[in-house]
């Protein structure tokens, strides 16, 4: 595909122009400079971006599966970025988020991508953001990110979300995980999942109890069953209601401002890393001495 | 090419069949090669993998089905791909298939097609060389 | 040497009274000198141990078999798993298997009406009729059975989801036929919670699935009670790819599940826990699989007993089906397939099943042709008739190895129920991905082993040859999808509609409340409502199932 009938098939919200464009940005091409300058500002600056975060076995596939039903219904075009962790040692990935979400595969107005974290810490982040653009700008009126809420590539993720909802159910132990992932404090809303199982109403007042303590306005906790459809509706409300709150206070403008001073900080480092470890090769450096001090004259020469 | 190019491959099960082994299986050592692998799960249409491929931008779709039917289910993915706008993206294919269907499905379009005992090498550098000749071609 | 108290009780009562009423096969068992054949090898002293872990046939914990004179009293039903293309392609051959000496049907259906699918839905597009028969309605099902008298001959349906529906069907035929449904026998495989994890022909979500499951317990506890109401299967578990400990584990916690299921709906114990029935897979370790066999009846006999406090006896026995495994089965050099399916159905006989499916030697091109399910069938006669095997009870009892294997896969597989309890039970296990996540990995470790050489598959990654001869094949005629959807048309159009509309409208009520669904789908069958038709209605109130990989 030339870059010209690419970015037509972009104006025209061409699925097969979306996958691709998303490619050539993950891949590090050097048409996406050309891509990402050509997409509407005015629309990305309108949608909203939806973080879903939480650990494995939690359901968030299944929940993103009927946030989607549901925002369809409304006759929204949705985007959906799921990402899941390359293998540390082939580097390969199994992408297996869709299986959940296939009825809405042949619906054009489903737009969905899954990603691989490729090792990459900030430039995984900044290709999602990347990404989340390209859908924005090709009418997505909310975006998903969904992520397992293990590492911290996938908080750095969750910042480029204006709401970030962390999916937590019953019985897999891993609240004391996600409390000390900090998962807690980025979310804006506890999902309880599953929550027709013995022990979801302990967690949940579990949780309501830890958020309280931490701040003056406790997070909210939202029930759930996604495997039934239950509780979705209301989910969406409250995630309604908090974005209106976010964008007439100005909180939403704040977030995305730091999320994207985070992305250009990204880009930075993603074009100097190459840069730097070309000099530092070329400096045949010894082994002895200190590598703090060593990074600062550098850095520092022109 | 950038330095982060990966292939990315997508398996899908079309039909009813339910014998999720093989391609579970398929979809680990490809991604134990080095592939990004996007698994469908099982009963697909062909339409419902073709739409998946395109949004996923892979470099190559294998199938999988034991059941009998992949003489109207394997041609019709490579349909539904063209349909799709797709019509560069190859198409392997597995299961229990017998000699003279492979001659059939081959001149329809399908590039490989994998019968039980297969060696997992054999597979993956089929799959290296459609995903190859894709993004070269 | 005095005989031992224990074994004298036995012989004076399970096996008395055992004899008294169905004598054994042969007055004297001998072997070619004409040495007689001792019924059952003991240890020299009988212990403490002994009558735990093993005690003698027909008694707890069943180790050494359900019955107390296993195969010298009656061989294994001897039942081929077949079906394929039309009802009426499909009845000559059942025909053709009863001619040759199989002793059981077992039908095969194809996928589409496994998961509830008329032959004309856009779903079942190159389907129809491929592993097995399409049935639509219950006309399908009346030429099925023609001419085979369902009072005379006990047929196994592996048909799950819908399974309330065949049944229906099959009952009806029986009744066209001047059949009591008292007299009906046979088994449904009704194992949906092995769907969810191995084997993908599941509809409904595991809730309403599991009450489908319930009502046809109380049902044909009522109407069929020779029938068995469920085939708990670790069959397509170890296909998948589990070990043997795994496939006993994952099976008989399902099993529990269903107990506790209808426990919940109220239905007694020991009425509907003798109608359980189990399948497993034989595999070609040969020690691993008897062990294995001794190891499922000793432990669900102490499930049921001990958690459970099952009374009856017939409540405890683990009675099952066995199929040779399918996945074991090479393109390569097919005829030693034969000498496989040999050594996997030997290890069934020895490990005291009740009856046995061989696979074909082509099955890994195509369905089997006639000539090679007659030399599958063969293959168990000759291990009947000749191999001298059946002649004494659980010959491998007392071997150290067979005993701690027995032992090991025991305790193995009671530890992973164990954990399966902990975690939640079967149906969060299942939500979770923790089944199906075990029996991947295990399965990946397999192949990989065979990938890098570590274990030889003989024709496969040693010993190949060029190979120029291609077996004869069967073919399923592609018309056979044409044929199938003029039939239904012809079916719909011969039926009283508004009659089938009402019985439809009466049963979408009824799914929504409480009631037991198995009288409405029988009178929606009885009219000629098709499978579809059926399934749709269900579908429409219970919701379906997604696959979660």
């Amino acid at each position: 595909m030339t870059i010209d009938r690419l970015l037509e098939g972009l104006r025209q919200r061409d699925p097969r122009a979306i996958g691709r464009a998303i490619s050539l940005v993950e891949n590090g091409d050097e048409s996406a400079e050309i891509i990402l300058s050509s997409l509407d500002e005015n629309l990305v600056s309108q949608a909203t971006i939806l973080g879903i975060t939480g650990p494995p076995g939690a359901g968030k596939s299944t929940l993103t599966n009927e946030i989607i039903a549901k925002l369809r219904h409304q006759e929204e075009r949705i985007g959906i970025i799921a990402i899941d962790p390359s293998s540390p040692i082939s580097g390969g990935a199994i992408l297996g988020d869709r299986i959940r979400m296939m009825q809405h595969a042949t619906d054009k107005d489903v737009v969905m991508r899954s990603m691989a974290t490729r090792g990459r810490l900030g430039g995984l982040c900044a290709t999602a953001g990347a990404a989340v653009r390209i859908m924005a700008s090709c009418g997505c009126s909310t975006i998903i990110i969904e992520t397992v809420g293990v590492g911290q590539s996938e908080m750095d993720i969750i910042r480029l979300a204006d709401i970030t909802l962390l999916v937590m159910a019953p019985g897999l132990g891993d609240e004391i995980q996600a409390m000390k992932a900090g998962l807690l404090e980025v979310a804006d809303i506890l999902v309880v999942n599953k929550a027709d199982c013995k022990g979801a109403d302990i967690l949940a007042m579990d949780l309501e109890a830890v958020t309280r303590k931490g701040s003056a306005t406790p997070t909210q906790v939202c029930m759930t069953v996604a495997t039934e459809g239950k509780g979705v509706t209301e989910l969406l409300d409250r995630i309604d209601k908090l974005d209106s709150e976010h964008r007439d206070s100005g909180e939403r403008q704040k977030r995305r401002r730091g999320a994207h001073n985070q992305e250009v900080l990204d880009w930075c480092l993603e074009i100097l890393r190459p840069q730097l470890l070309d000099k530092i090769i070329k400096r045949k450096l010894s082994v002895l001495g200190d590598p703090r001090l060593k990074a600062k004259k550098i850095l520092e020469e022109k | 090419m950038g330095s982060t190019q990966k292939y990315r491959v997508l398996i899908g099960k079309p039909g009813l069949d339910g014998h999720d082994r093989g391609a579970k299986f398929i979809a680990r050592a490809l991604r134990d090669a080095g592939f990004e692998v996007v698994y469908t799960g099982i009963r697909r249409s062909p339409e419902e993998i073709a739409a998946a491929a395109v949004q996923e931008d892979v470099d190559a779709v294998g199938l999988s089905s034991l059941s009998g039917a992949h003489m109207r289910l394997f041609p019709a993915v490579v349909e539904a791909l063209a349909h799709a706008g797709a019509p560069e993206i190859p198409v392997l294919g597995g299961g229990v298939i017998p000699e003279e269907d492979i001659v059939a499905l081959k001149a329809a379009g399908i590039v490989e097609i994998f019968t039980p005992g297969t060696p997992i090498d054999t597979i993956i550098s089929a799959y290296r060389d459609a995903c190859e000749k894709k993004s070269t071609g | 040497m005095a005989k031992h108290p224990k074994l004298a009780e036995w012989e004076e009562n399970e096996l008395a009274k055992s004899l008294s009423r169905f004598p054994e096969r042969k007055a004297k068992f001998t072997n070619h000198g004409g040495d007689e054949i001792p019924r059952l090898a003991t240890p020299e002293t009988i212990d403490e141990h002994y009558l735990d872990n093993l005690g003698f046939p027909g008694q707890y914990p069943y180790t050494r078999g359900v019955q107390p004179t296993m195969h010298r009293g009656r061989l294994w039903t001897m039942r081929q798993y077949a079906g394929f293309s039309s009802a009426a392609e499909s009845n000559k051959r059942y025909r053709y298997l009863l001619d040759q000496g199989t002793t059981g049907l077992s039908v095969a259906f194809d996928l589409p009406t496994q998961i509830g699918y008329d032959s004309d839905d856009q779903m079942s597009i190159g389907e129809v009729g491929k592993v097995g028969v399409a049935i639509d309605s219950l006309a399908d099902m009346e030429t099925l059975f023609d001419q085979i008298p369902l009072d005379k001959v006990s047929t196994s349906m592996t048909i799950n989801s819908p399974a309330a529906v065949l049944l229906a069907m099959y009952v009806a035929v029986g009744e066209k036929q001047g059949v009591a449904p008292k007299d009906i026998q046979g088994t449904i495989q009704n194992d949906i919670l092995k769907e969810y994890v191995a084997r993908g022909t599941y509809i409904f979500p595991p809730k309403p699935s599991l009450r489908l499951i319930t009502n046809i317990f109380q049902w044909c506890g009522q109407n069929t009670p020779a029938f068995n109401t469920i085939s708990i299967s670790g069959y397509h578990i170890r296909e998948a790819g589990s070990t043997a400990a795994q496939e006993v584990a994952f099976t008989l916690a399902n099993g529990c599940t269903y107990v506790q299921t209808a426990l919940d709906a109220g239905l007694e114990l020991d009425v509907f826990a003798r109608r359980l029935a189990f399948f497993f897979n034989a595999s070609s370790d040969l020690l691993e699989e008897v062990a294995k066999f001794r190891a499922a009846r000793r432990l669900w006999a102490r499930l049921m007993k001990e958690r459970f406090g099952a009374k009856n006896k017939a409540s405890l026995m683990l009675r099952f089906h066995t199929q040779t495994a399918g996945n074991t089965l090479t393109a390569q050099q097919i005829d030693n397939n034969i000498v496989r399916v040999t050594i996997q159905a030997l290890a069934a006989v020895l490990g005291g099943t009740q009856s046995l499916h061989t696979n074909s030697k082509d099955e890994a091109h195509s369905l089997p042709t006639e000539e090679s399910v007659r030399t599958a069938l063969r293959t168990q006669q000759v291990l009947a008739h000749e191999s001298g095997v059946v002649d004494t009870i659980d010959p491998l009892a007392g071997s150290y190895y067979i005993e701690s294997l027995t032992d090991k896969i025991e305790r193995d597989a009671l530890a992973l129920i164990d954990k399966i309890e902990e975690s939640g039970g079967v149906v969060k296990c299942i939500e979770d991905g923790f089944i199906q996540r075990q029996i991947e990995n295990a399965a990946y470790q397999y192949q990989m082993e065979i990938e890098r050489g570590e274990r030889i598959i003989v024709g496969v990654n040693k010993f190949q040859i060029q190979e120029e001869k291609k077996p004869p094949l069967l073919r399923v005629a592609p018309e056979v999808e044409e044929s199938q959807i003029a039939k239904l048309t012809e079916v719909k159009n011969n039926r009283n509609n508004e009659q089938v509309a009402s019985l439809l409208a009466r049963l979408e009520t009824a799914a929504q409340g409480d009631d037991n669904l198995m009288p409405f789908i029988y009178d929606c069958v009885k009219e000629y409502a098709t499978l579809g038709e059926i399934c749709n209605v269900l579908r429409k109130v219970f919701g379906e199932y997604k696959d979660r990989g």
